[in-house]
């Protein structure tokens, strides 16, 4: 019979092998997060998905959130699951001043898309990403429209309407 | 019934060429579903035997533009798509009409937002515009039917320079 994985487990067991990357954590409405140090979220990650016992498969999402006045303007959202255990876990860590911050497509295919995303609307470049292109706006468009300074309506002239030639 | 009543046993009538082509184009609005976003379900429910388009000779939904007469653009035109819309709407033969169905197509709508286009009419030549979010069925065909009006009144030198 196996153990149910609690977030007291899945801490402690971090813990034991990255001693110094946890800065805090907290548990809102259900939800276990794990505020990590930024150097040490890729092996961190790669830790989650590969230990046998925790077997987090699947980054169900990864976004990040835009502090605005905060020193460190942006955060990394990873939002794991564990179908072995069936338990979900938030992992959250702050993105570089430089905006350069590790990709994690190498851990889960799935991320390549998902940090896409991220780099679409919020400009964050992922490294040694494969395929860093936008996802949804134009290629021609210059701004990241889900950061906090960029306005509701857009800038004039930031997209373009189709050329018509009268015939 | 109908066109025999205005006969009266004559075996003729006298028109105009004009007026006999328009007739015929009114009476055959194929349309192109430019189905974007959710008024393309209520344009499907316009074509079922509930409400039936057929009654007004627009059933023919043409998924190629180059057999169509009408596009109706139903949904939200985004900037990127914007450009597909454009491009099909240039591959209709002319004489061609536009219906702009449901209230983000006319103006944008609920999506006051950067990449929407608040209202198709900034690159494509609207006929008629269609109240709803989306459009009850009646309203579309509706629509149809002062479209046909406008077609009625065509004739063949409004076309002359598109030829």
């Amino acid at each position: 019979m196996e153990t149910k994985l609690t977030n007291q487990i899945v801490l402690n067991k971090i813990k034991q092998k990255f001693p110094s990357a946890i800065l805090s954590t907290e548990e809102f409405q259900g939800d276990f997060i794990l505020y990590v140090d930024t150097n040490q979220i890729h092996e961190l990650l790669k830790f989650l998905k590969e230990d046998s016992e925790l077997c987090f498969e699947q980054s169900t999402d990864i976004t990040a959130v835009d502090w605005a006045t905060r020193k460190n303007r942006f955060s990394m959202v990873y939002q794991l699951l564990s179908y072995k255990n069936n338990y979900r876990l938030r992992v959250m860590c702050y993105v570089d001043g430089s905006l350069h911050h590790p990709t994690v497509s190498d851990i889960w295919p799935g991320a390549n898309w998902q940090e896409r995303e991220v780099y679409d609307m919020y400009g964050i470049i992922f490294d040694n990403h494969p395929d860093l292109r936008r996802m949804y706006l134009p290629e021609y468009f210059e701004k990241y429209p889900l950061r906090k300074d960029y306005p509701l309506m857009g800038n004039p002239g930031d997209f373009k309407l189709p050329t018509i030639i009268e015939d | 019934m109908g066109l025999e009543a205005l006969l009266r046993g004559e075996d003729f009538i006298t028109t105009t060429i004009d007026e006999v082509i328009a007739w015929a184009r009114k009476s055959s609005l194929w349309p192109m579903p430019m189905g974007i976003s959710c008024c393309a379900i209520e344009f499907i429910a316009v074509n079922d035997p509930k409400y039936d388009l057929s009654r007004f000779g627009a059933e023919v939904a043409r998924f190629s533009p180059r057999q169509a007469d009408v596009m109706i653009v139903a949904g939200t035109v985004t900037y990127k798509m914007a450009h597909v819309v454009r491009r099909i709407y240039d591959q209709m033969p002319s004489p061609k009409w536009v219906i702009a169905m449901g209230a983000c197509t006319s103006s944008g709508g609920m999506y006051r937002s950067y990449p929407v286009v608040q209202g198709i009419d900034q690159f494509l030549p609207v006929d008629i515009y269609v109240a709803g979010c989306p459009p009850r069925p009646d309203n579309l065909i509706n629509a149809i039917i002062e479209l046909q009006k406008k077609v009625e009144k065509t004739r063949a030198r409004d076309f002359q320079d598109k030829i």
